[in-house]
């Protein structure tokens, strides 16, 4: 059996267990919760399988040895193994808080995350390594970065729920930021989706963003399907808004309080932030100094990383100020991962459409 | 904190320079305007810029909006003055909210301990209590054990009614989030010697040319106080695809007439010498060489013996023990077949050479053919034997990065020192414990307050551990 059969199993597995565990949070049914548990577990081991047997194969295939061979050198391989590491991650804090509903809110970006490998056609062959990826440091530098990345998503989330569960009113700024940000999200995946069904087109993604990527919604050559579609944006932006506080009495109702909340956002960020400093920029710069020559060059991905370092830093500094402590900062851990999505894909596939970059 | 009445204008500018306030709106003023510039391409061709605005904000719009971007200086943003003027008051924010804490810091990590009154230990953030069989002076040993076992060093003193242990560690924990700070400057300090002192440049250097001088951005050339020569330069592709899979420059190091040095490099491999250090970075066809450069052919003979030739175009060889000769007539950097069977010059690199050789025996055409570098299956000769195609060599040139970066290991160090002090800022805690035997009716009541600047959880499973290995000890004591 090859690693694509254990990496289906694994998707199937998690998006599985993404809907159990929403069945779980509103139903909340202790067996339905332990059906979920199961089946992630099961994903999980599927997909560490998956990893170890493709990353057999990439070394067969290249023959360049084993520290070189690691499956984490495309966009679909460093998809995946962010995906990996947000599941260990979220596995730890189910048995560390013996709460379950978190995995409501974790799972989704697990699913998503696959979902987007499938539907956008991003390849999922093993790729020759053009030159300056042959390197001891991809290793190291790409499995930190990305564990960094899961426990950030893993803020993300936490920081989102706190806010969901924080916010009373329906003017104040906190409550407007998490509804506008759900709904922003929410239209994104939808309009996104649509795109990909309609036109079932496998191309590379930049080339997909550049000429099709809201061509059914926002920017169709039909002004009336264009006009409505922002109106319908609108709408799902208004309806977020105006109903969001159904979220916060559905977790009102588990054992989830804010303070732990809070906890898990600062311990996630507490452990990517040096993780992230080091495996990320540290190593990716020293590794940048042996292939060109040049340990910083301000090109785009690496000043996103060190956007993404100066808004967490602002998290943990944020702490210490009187008055930031709990929501304020919270948006700041939102706000942190969406740079995190940016660096990540942002750059690759929005910025090079506008530019040249891409090449490296 | 100091007082708010009495304040010079100088305390006001040094607290607000000190201030976490101050570090917050920073870090966000330096990730908001870097934004700009990962958007717009940085010392690129006015165009490029303009046609990116367009692409964002419409035509009509783009040429208003370059001018009033370029005189902001955001063409070259991370280089201009007010991006400078960013980082300097960053740096100023970094260095006195260190000298603004760091006396106190240095008290709390070095004041001792001193005993507490049983009111005091309750007032901790963790206290427990527990009762254990016997007096004090038959406990105290099971609470060294156990203190001891958690690695801390106590101090004990005797008191009227039991004993008191109190200990503190990890207090230079507290010095992670200074060492963090301090090893960000080390390593701006060390981009500062790099630009100041380094040098950065590139080398184009053909096949068998060689050069003292490498030339730097600004079209200078700058000398090297050595010669490096490019010996030679190959590319090797996957499989029958055209991406590359290596290329590989072959360089010599020559000082005073003498071979140095001999290193071949490939991207992450690069050459170092006297401080300076050529990395692999292009390569390309030298400009109107095409047909300068000299073939290396291996000729193997019916019999299996072999012999090199070097040839230019045009130029004839003979095959051994035979009458017939053959010409190098026609030459391809990057030969194809078309649909019609005619050959074609797919790409100006030189991803598939072939040269077209033409037999003759004794003066009368005989056959002729394409012999391609990266098919040996057209190196066959129809008679037996075969022209082995080793290199076209002397039309290439090799692309070098060329730098010297005296600062590079200062940023290194600086970037080790950095994630160091991260993890004990984030990690280490400074724990203090009091642990209290005070003897009632022939039991121990034994009462421990604790605390710790952060991660104080985790403390509390340490602290719960040592009452249950307590309780334990004296379980299996009696």
């Amino acid at each position: 059996m090859d690693s694509s059969f254990f990496f289906g199993l694994s998707t199937m597995a998690y998006i599985g267990a993404m809907m159990i565990y929403i069945t779980y949070v509103f139903f909340k049914k202790e067996q339905v919760g332990v059906v979920a548990t199961t089946v992630t577990i099961f994903g999980f081991i599927a997909h560490t399988l998956a990893i170890i047997i493709r990353w057999k194969e990439f070394a067969d295939l290249s023959g360049m040895g084993f520290i070189r061979s690691a499956p984490l050198t495309n966009l679909y391989e460093s998809l995946t193994f962010f995906v990996w590491c947000l599941i260990l991650g979220y596995l730890v804090i189910e048995f560390r808080f013996r709460n379950r509903s978190f995995g409501a809110f974790i799972t989704p970006i697990a699913g998503l995350a696959l979902a987007f490998i499938d539907l956008t056609g991003v390849s999922k062959e093993i790729q020759p390594l053009v030159p300056a990826l042959k390197s001891n440091w991809l290793l190291a530098h790409v499995t930190m970065s990305f564990i960094a990345y899961a426990a950030f998503a893993l803020s993300f989330s936490t920081g989102l729920m706190y806010l969901i569960m924080e916010t009373e009113k329906k003017n104040e700024p906190a409550y407007i930021f998490w509804t506008l940000t759900f709904g922003i999200f929410a239209v994104l995946f939808v309009t996104m989706g649509i795109d990909f069904l309609t036109f079932q087109v496998k191309v590379r993604p930049e080339i997909f963003i550049h000429s099709y990527l809201f061509r059914t919604s926002f920017l169709n050559p039909a002004v009336v399907v264009k006009i409505l579609s922002w109106a319908l944006a609108g709408t799902t932006l208004f309806l977020a808004w105006r109903y969001g506080h159904i979220l916060r009495t559905l977790l009102v109702k588990f054992s989830i309080t804010p303070d732990m909340l809070d906890e898990i956002t600062y311990k996630s960020i507490a452990v990517g932030f040096p993780i992230f400093t080091l495996g990320g920029l540290v190593f990716g710069a020293i590794w940048a100094n042996k292939a060109w020559g040049v340990y910083w060059s301000w090109d785009p991905k690496e000043t996103w990383s060190l956007i993404t370092w100066f808004i967490y830093a602002f998290y943990l500094h944020g702490r210490m100020v009187r008055g930031w402590k709990g929501k304020k900062v919270a948006i700041v851990a939102v706000i942190g991962f969406t740079a995190v999505i940016f660096t990540y894909l942002g750059v690759n596939l929005l910025l090079s459409g506008l530019h040249a970059y891409g090449s490296r | 904190m100091r007082e708010t009445k009495n304040k010079t204008f100088a305390d006001k500018i040094w607290d607000s320079l000190a201030s976490v306030k101050l570090a917050i709106i920073i870090f966000a003023v330096i990730a908001l305007t870097s934004i700009v510039g990962t958007v717009l391409e940085q010392r690129a061709e006015p165009a490029r810029n303009i046609l990116i605005l367009s692409k964002l904000f419409g035509e009509s719009a783009a040429p208003v909006l370059y001018n009033i971007f370029d005189k902001l200086g955001f063409m070259n943003m991370y280089r201009s003055w007010w991006f400078t003027a960013l980082l300097v008051i960053f740096s100023a924010n970094l260095i006195i909210c260190s000298l603004d804490r760091l006396p106190r810091i240095w008290k709390q990590i070095r004041e001792p301990l001193n005993p507490m009154s049983e009111d005091q230990i309750r007032k901790f953030f963790i206290t427990r209590e527990n009762v254990l069989k016997g007096k004090p002076d038959d406990v105290r040993d099971f609470v060294k054990g156990a203190l001891k076992t958690a690695r801390f060093n106590y101090a004990e003193t005797k008191e009227e009614q039991g004993y008191q242990f109190y200990a503190q560690k990890g207090g230079y924990s507290r010095l992670g989030v200074y060492l963090t700070h301090f090893s960000i400057l080390v390593i701006l300090i060390g981009a500062i010697i790099g630009i100041r002192f380094g040098f950065s440049g590139y080398l184009n250097l053909p096949e068998g040319a060689m050069s003292n001088v490498a030339i730097s951005s600004a079209d200078r050339e700058t000398p090297l106080g050595f010669y490096v020569r490019c010996d030679n330069f190959d590319v090797e592709f996957y499989g029958k695809s055209d991406m590359p899979k290596e290329f590989r420059s072959w360089l010599t190091i020559i000082k005073d007439g003498r071979e140095i040095v001999k290193k071949s490099i490939v991207v992450n491999d690069p050459l170092t010498y006297a401080g300076i250090t050529f990395y692999q970075s292009s390569y390309g066809l030298v400009p109107g060489g095409l047909d300068r450069g000299i073939f290396i052919f291996n000729l193997v003979s019916r019999d299996g013996k072999g012999s090199t030739l070097n040839l230019r175009l045009g130029d004839t060889f003979h095959l051994p023990e035979s009458d017939i000769s053959g010409k190098i007539v026609d030459f391809s950097p990057a030969l194809k077949f078309d649909e019609h069977g005619h050959t074609v010059t797919y790409a100006n690199q030189m991803n598939n050479p072939a040269a077209l050789i033409e037999f003759s025996e004794s003066g009368i055409r005989k056959f002729s053919g394409w012999i391609l570098k990266r098919h040996p299956e057209t190196w066959q000769l129809p008679g037996g034997g075969r022209v082995e195609f080793i290199d076209y060599w002397g039309v290439e040139y090799t692309g070098l990065q060329v730098r010297r970066d005296p600062g590079v290991w200062i940023v290194y160090f600086g970037c080790i020192a950095m994630s160091a002090g991260l993890f004990i800022a984030l990690f280490m805690s400074h724990r203090k414990i009091w642990v209290k035997l005070i003897e009632n009716k022939n039991n121990t009541k034994v009462i421990i307050g604790a605390t710790a600047n952060k991660n104080r959880a985790a403390f509390e499973r340490k602290i719960d551990r040592i009452v249950s290995m307590l309780s334990k000890k004296q379980a299996g004591g009696k």
